[in-house]
């Protein structure tokens, strides 16, 4: 599998892509458990995507069309870089259209797009214990885990009612994987939260630095914490996407001037173009 | 107080020992305590007294010895042959543990209404509303005001923290609270009102209690039985009255005679 360049095929030796894929199934097998595995140095610096990388060389054949998006966009430096590395390592197709793509690498975001059940999500984690904040001791947290004892992330969200009078927390929104683990889901908008639960695409979890994966298999339910008289409940601005009028995406806020001018716009650069490309041509027919 | 013949003891205790590697620890103590007392522990420093509770408590664990408690189920268990996870919930549910410090028993950075809701949210309370009331309602019986509900206990003075560690632990209603020093550190006219407060709480709970303190005036004011510790044994064993007014060992005479009238 290996081609002219040097490089085997995706980047990293075979020995290493097996030791991934069996914590690859160990992740699907018991889901949202986060398993050890011996991530490698990766030519990028941590923080930069490494364990998605990781995780997208370990399930990528020589046929998968790869699409890799960063906070939404395929044009943004992270997106471009990681989509021309597998391009030239692995010499596989890559696409920027969510429906095309069987292999989707995402950080802080999931497609607006609906997935199907042929594609796989491979996230990006910075931070894969959702207790580090709660709980400084990895031993202690991994017991916690162990007895499913969760209290503590309850205390964190009551700090935010009794402080804001909501939960206030907006991304990396705890969530509780088929009834069972509580897991991180990477720095994802809690608006996309909804999208984890009964996915029908493969979801899978790398965090490089922690040396952590895990996975929520297709069609899991997925709960996010709440309080009964508290609700989990998704915020969106309010208005319609500047460019192609859609009011139920997710939106960014660009900063247009130094005069409080402001637009909101789809953060899924795919969705929102996608969106234009059909008006314009409902427009030329 | 004499026991009621046909009540199984709440707690008993067999012959445990605790080794620090060193020599030091506890050795051979032996009792028993029946719901409804109060159980004072005293002795001077490094007698043993702090490492008896927190072998009671699950935060040392015996190198000898066994630990028999009655849950409110009726059922007899070896703390430390628990499994880990049911132990912890008994630690939650139906044991208190008040620490002499009390920054070791709150979480500082969460606000005392958290704290006080932490034992309820960790046995699945789910309803923030009720979750808050019971915190307003336990710091009123504490006797802080329901308006710093919402302030860190980092912003509270010594004898605030030590009654609100006191509230986070009733809280759940548990059957057996152990404190170490609840009034160390603390100045003489706050730990008057703590004391009193201690003692209508658990008058008013029934609550069994085992008190580690060097204050023999604290053990007069609470404990029903009395433990005089020296060395890691256990050195004299009776009612708080007796111990204290007519004391056998020549350790328990010295520390009597020690106290200083004021």
């Amino acid at each position: 599998m290996s081609n002219e360049n040097g490089y085997n095929f995706a980047y990293l030796d075979e020995q290493t892509k097996r030791m991934i894929r069996r914590a690859l199934l160990k992740a699907v097998a018991v889901p949202g458990y986060q398993v050890p595995f011996a991530s490698r140095e990766m030519p990028l610096p941590y923080g930069w995507g490494t364990g998605g990388i990781q995780v997208t060389a370990s399930v990528l054949g020589p046929d998968d069309v790869l699409k890799v998006i960063d906070q939404g966009a395929d044009d943004t430096t992270n997106a471009v870089s990681i989509r021309r590395f597998f391009a030239r390592t692995a010499g596989v197709a890559t696409t920027t259209r969510t429906e095309e793509a069987t292999v989707i690498q995402t950080r802080h975001r999931i497609p607006e797009t609906p997935l199907s059940e042929d594609q796989i999500l491979v996230y990006q984690v910075p931070i894969p214990e959702p207790l580090r904040w709660l709980e400084p001791r990895e031993t202690e947290t991994r017991m916690l885990h162990a007895l499913g004892d969760y209290g503590v992330m309850q205390v964190e969200l009551y700090e935010d009612i009794a402080t804001h009078g909501r939960i206030k927390r907006s991304y990396d929104y705890p969530v509780e994987v088929a009834g069972r683990y509580l897991t991180a889901p990477s720095p994802i908008p809690k608006f996309d939260n909804p999208k984890l639960a009964d996915c029908p695409a493969l979801q899978l979890f790398g965090a490089g630095r922690e040396k952590r994966i895990y996975a929520i298999p297709p069609h899991t339910p997925v709960r996010s914490l709440d309080f009964e008289d508290y609700p989990f409940a998704i915020e969106h601005p309010g208005v319609a996407c500047a460019l192609c009028g859609d009011s139920t995406s997710y939106l960014d806020e660009i900063v247009t001037d130094d005069r409080g001018g402001r637009m909101f716009v789809c953060s899924d650069t795919d969705h929102c173009g996608k969106r234009r490309d059909e008006d314009r041509n409902d427009a030329a027919a | 107080m004499t026991p009621p013949p046909d009540e199984a003891p709440l707690l008993t205790v067999e012959n445990l020992a605790y080794d620090y590697g060193n020599g030091r620890g506890v050795a051979g103590v032996d009792f028993r305590l029946w719901p409804g007392e109060v159980l004072g522990v005293v002795g001077e420093s490094g007698s043993g007294k702090t490492t008896l509770l927190k072998l009671l408590g699950g935060q040392l664990v015996p190198s000898g010895g066994r630990i028999l408690y009655r849950t409110a189920a009726g059922e007899v268990v070896d703390l430390h042959d628990l499994p880990e996870g049911k132990r912890r919930l008994l630690a939650r549910t139906e044991l208190g543990f008040v620490h002499q410090n009390p920054r070791d028993g709150l979480r500082l950075a969460v606000s005392a209404g958290g704290n006080v809701g932490e034992r309820l949210m960790a046995t699945g309370a789910r309803h923030y509303g009720r979750i808050r009331a019971a915190a307003e309602d336990w710091l009123g019986r504490v006797e802080i005001e329901q308006g710093r509900i919402d302030d860190i206990p980092a912003t509270f003075s010594g004898g605030m923290q030590q009654r609100l560690q006191i509230a986070r632990n009733l809280v759940s209603g548990p059957r057996l609270v152990l404190m170490d020093e609840p009034t160390g550190g603390l100045d003489v006219s706050v730990q008057a009102r703590l004391l009193d407060l201690l003692r209508g709480l658990v008058a008013d709970l029934g609550l069994t209690v085992v008190i580690v303190t060097h204050d023999l005036g604290v053990a007069r004011l609470l404990a029903d039985r009395l433990m005089v510790m020296q060395g890691g044994r256990v050195i004299e064993e009776g009612l708080t009255d007796q111990v204290l007014d007519d004391p056998q060992a020549p350790y328990t005479q010295l520390l009597v005679s020690s106290v200083l009238a004021a």
